[in-house]
């Protein structure tokens, strides 16, 4: 049963990233789309495209809160006693940047829209720098178990952490980058759909080299995760590897809808080959997912809840996706 | 000059302060910033609905302008609540990690349920925002839907977690006191459940309904009387007015089951030092240092009356002596819950006088009433809501006090040890501030904008126009104007200020 729980878990951090992911490097391209003029295209690109589907994305994140303290609750206190100092950056990132965009969306005064457009942009990135840093914490062993609480700076800013937290940000981008050139293919805008297929190219070179050095970093100081990922998990670091390197073939011969489909396989194989690398524990060299595990009646509450969801959750997702690719839901901002 | 070792140390005496009151008042800071946006998630899209379908079915264009532009506040006002509602989750383990390592467990589940209903709703809160132009009427009507549902469910399953912390139930521990099993129907569906639950989805109705009319009628008073202004009002203020005697009856059966599981906060709602009958109900009023009480309003008999009508002034009211001082709230804390508790029933009296007029005036009259008096009676009803539903949480948490898990877990033992919490709540303080401030500000602006737009734009026209024309709502469809309303519409006049 806590098999299935953890299983659950990592589909819904995959699908995060997935999915939210993909919003935050919105942001990143927000970010550096330069200035209000010559950026103003690119960003409109991306409030179309991430307007009506950011807040349902941003539930995943509850949503793998909620399983984590739910179904482990030891292992999230001991997460969140470790790892305080990056966690309450990234709440304070999320409020920023949810504020922000549905601030932005609302007010027309440019200088306002400026202020508005960085809180966004600049809290797109260190959300998922401080997420992915907690995540390379936890693979490096720096989180202990029994109440007690880490180093509250190295925990989190050691190198394995970087290399996560910037690996985090990059496949964000890349992402994000991907999507952008279909949403602005469908708006037919060639510039646009130029702009941001040069941006994918380079941000998957960038993501590349940063997970082959991110790589060498595990093999040094997380070496358990690492060996995980050489032996049982190396069908899905071969997969996430093929993704990837099809996914930019796809995007040079200019194939978006393709590309984003093994772009997305790219991105959640990293995510489950981390998960499967380090099973059976889930705090390193401290927890394992069963002793971490809530009694059975906790796990088959949250199983059928899990049920409840894929029953009415999944339909609305899908309608909701279908009806934005359709553009049936127009950006109801205000043209600046 | 002082030295880096003597600045550090001065940092560290200045950080090195117990963790807990800073970890309480975090919580309570930012859980009640949050409830604030609860009642307009919940409700608002409810009375959307209720002028979107009127809109529909009759043509009404005013109706229809209404629910839309009450859709695009709600989209501001949902996505504030969905980013400081995450910082909660974040704050569970920020601040509370020991009791969620010994009861994550149980008082997790609850949360499963409402991650889906919280999904559902920003689905469907999307789908009805972004779907105004390019769906037909019908199904976009339809998309409305859920996100009342999920409005309703998804608070009902997190006031289950709480008032699981008020009657905790549906686990076994083991002799090291680590939770060996859970049923899970047994902690969602714990004693204190219905009646929390129901008083808050209808407190979210009730604060919702006045919030939203108490824009209108200062509007009105401010001589804004056309239609659209009239309108806004009239379906936000029946909401209000339908919940507030529902709510009492909610709240009497609420306190009567507090009375009965949780007599130590019953005590201190009540101010009853000792244990005795024919206790008073004492209109304000305080918990000297002697643990006498001082001043107030006695109405003789009250308090036992109606705990329990049935026995009248006989019956018997546990006082605060009843368990030892270290079980109970300290004084300080009594005359805080005791306060709060005569705030929130004296506003939810005036609310429902307020209601009673409104009925009474509309039975006999067939219309609202239109008095400046009553105008500025409901103008200050949103504020007095929004205080009577924190008074309320302040009752129900601070008379829990000093248990975190009501009689199983000390607020002490569930906080973090870090030391820095006064940091991140002075932090939280500003953020929120700053916040809140942008919040009103943006709505406000929102509804200048409004104003200014002298009609629909037409690519801003509620269904239309579409390639082929369906759904369209003809020009000519706008309800007339009646002959007491004067002249033509006044779209310069118009938008809640």
């Amino acid at each position: 049963m806590s098999t299935a729980v953890a299983v659950v878990l990592l589909l819904a951090l995959a699908a995060y990233a997935a999915f939210g992911g993909a919003d935050f490097g919105a942001g990143f391209w927000d970010l550096t789309a330069g200035g209000a003029e010559r950026g103003a295209a690119p960003r409109a690109v991306v409030e179309r495209s991430i307007g009506p589907v950011w807040e349902a994305n941003h539930v995943w994140l509850i949503f793998v809160l909620v399983v984590t303290w739910t179904a482990f609750p030891e292992a999230y206190a001991a997460i969140w006693l470790t790892m305080f100092v990056p966690l309450t950056i990234a709440a304070v990132g999320i409020v920023l940047r949810g504020a922000s965009f549905a601030f932005r969306k609302a007010v027309v005064g440019p200088r306002v829209r400026r202020v508005f457009g960085g809180g966004f942009a600049l809290s797109s990135v260190l959300v998922p720098f401080c997420l992915g840093a907690v995540a390379g914490g936890i693979a490096a062993g720096e989180v202990p178990a029994g109440g007690r609480a880490g180093d509250p700076v190295t925990s989190w800013l050691n190198p394995v952490s970087v290399a996560v937290g910037v690996l985090a940000v990059a496949l964000a981008a890349y992402l994000a980058a991907v999507y952008l050139v279909r949403d602005a293919r469908h708006g037919d805008d060639p510039a646009m759909v130029g702009y941001f297929r040069r941006r994918a190219v380079g941000a998957a070179v960038v993501a590349g080299v940063v997970a082959a050095v991110g790589l060498v970093v595990v093999d040094r100081d997380a070496h358990p995760v690492f060996e995980g990922l050489v032996t049982t998990a190396l069908p899905l670091v071969v997969a996430g590897t093929l993704g990837a390197v099809g996914a930019l073939v796809l995007l040079v011969r200019d194939a978006p809808r393709g590309a984003r489909v093994l772009a997305v396989l790219a991105v959640t194989s990293v995510i489950a080959a981390w998960g499967v690398a380090q099973w059976p524990d889930l705090l390193p060299g401290a927890l394992s997912v069963a002793d971490a595990a809530a009694p059975d009646g906790t796990l088959v509450a949250l199983v059928a809840a899990v049920g409840l969801g894929v029953l009415l959750v999944a339909p609305g997702f899908v309608l909701l996706y279908v009806l934005a690719q359709r553009r049936l839901l127009p950006e109801e901002g205000v043209e600046p | 000059m002082p030295s880096v070792d003597q600045l550090a140390a001065a940092a560290a005496a200045v950080s090195a302060v117990d963790p807990v009151p800073w970890a309480r008042s975090q919580m309570a800071f930012t859980l009640g910033f949050h409830i604030i946006l609860v009642p307009l998630g919940v409700s608002w899209a409810a009375m959307a609905l209720i002028a979107n379908y009127r809109g529909v079915k009759h043509g009404d264009r005013d109706a229809l302008e209404l629910a839309q532009r009450w859709s695009k506040y709600m989209a501001v006002t949902f996505a504030v609540g969905a980013v400081t509602g995450t910082v909660l989750s974040f704050e569970f383990g920020l601040l509370w990690p020991r009791f969620m390592a010994q009861w994550g467990d149980a008082f997790g589940v609850p949360f499963a349920f409402e991650g889906i209903f919280f999904f559902l709703e920003a689905i469907f809160v999307a789908i009805y925002i972004f779907g105004w132009r390019r769906l037909r009427p019908w199904p976009h009507f339809w998309t409305g839907v859920p996100i009342v549902l999920a409005g309703v469910l998804g608070s009902v399953s997190v006031v289950a977690a709480n008032a699981w912390m008020n009657a905790p139930t549906g686990y076994t521990l083991d002799d090291s006191g680590a939770i060996v099993a859970v049923d899970p129907v047994r902690v969602i569906f714990n004693d204190s459940m219905p009646w929390q639950a129901a008083h808050m989805v209808v407190a979210a109705y009730l604060v919702g309904g006045c919030l939203v009319a108490s824009v209108y009628a200062f509007a009105m008073l401010r001589g804004r009387r056309d239609r659209y202004h009239r309108l806004g009002f009239t379906i936000a203020f029946t909401v209000a007015a339908v919940a507030a005697p529902v709510q009492m009856a909610v709240g009497d059966g609420l306190a009567r089951w507090v009375y009965e599981n949780q007599p130590v906060k019953f005590a201190a709602i009540e101010l009853v030092p000792e244990t005795s009958s024919d206790v008073p109900e004492t209109l304000l009023g305080r918990l000297g240092p002697d643990g006498q009480v001082e001043g107030g309003l006695p109405i003789p008999g009250l308090a036992s009356w109606l705990s329990d009508p049935s026995t009248g002034r006989d019956t018997v009211v546990q006082g605060l002596d009843a368990v030892p001082a270290d079980e109970r709230p300290t004084t300080r804390e009594v005359n805080t819950v005791h306060l709060a508790w005569d705030v929130m029933v004296g506003i939810g009296t005036l609310l429902l006088l307020l209601a009673v007029w409104y009925g009474v005036v509309w039975l006999v009259r067939r219309r609202a009433p239109r008095g400046r008096l009553f105008l500025a009676a409901v103008s200050a009803s949103g504020v007095l809501a929004v205080l009577a539903m924190e008074a309320g949480w302040i009752v129900t948490e601070v008379g829990r006090q000093p248990w975190i898990v009501y009689e199983v877990m000390r607020v002490e033992d569930a906080a973090t040890g870090n030391e820095g919490v006064w940091a991140t709540f002075l932090g939280v303080v500003l953020l929120y501030l700053v916040l809140g401030t942008t919040t009103v500000l943006v709505l406000r602006a929102m509804s200048r904008r409004f104003r200014r737009q002298a009609a629909f734009r037409d690519d801003d026209t509620p269904y239309g126009p579409t390639p082929d024309g369906v759904g369209r709502v003809p020009d000519d469809a706008r309800a007339p104007e009646p002959a007491a309303g004067g002249t033509a519409p006044d779209h310069d006049a118009r938008g809640p200020r």
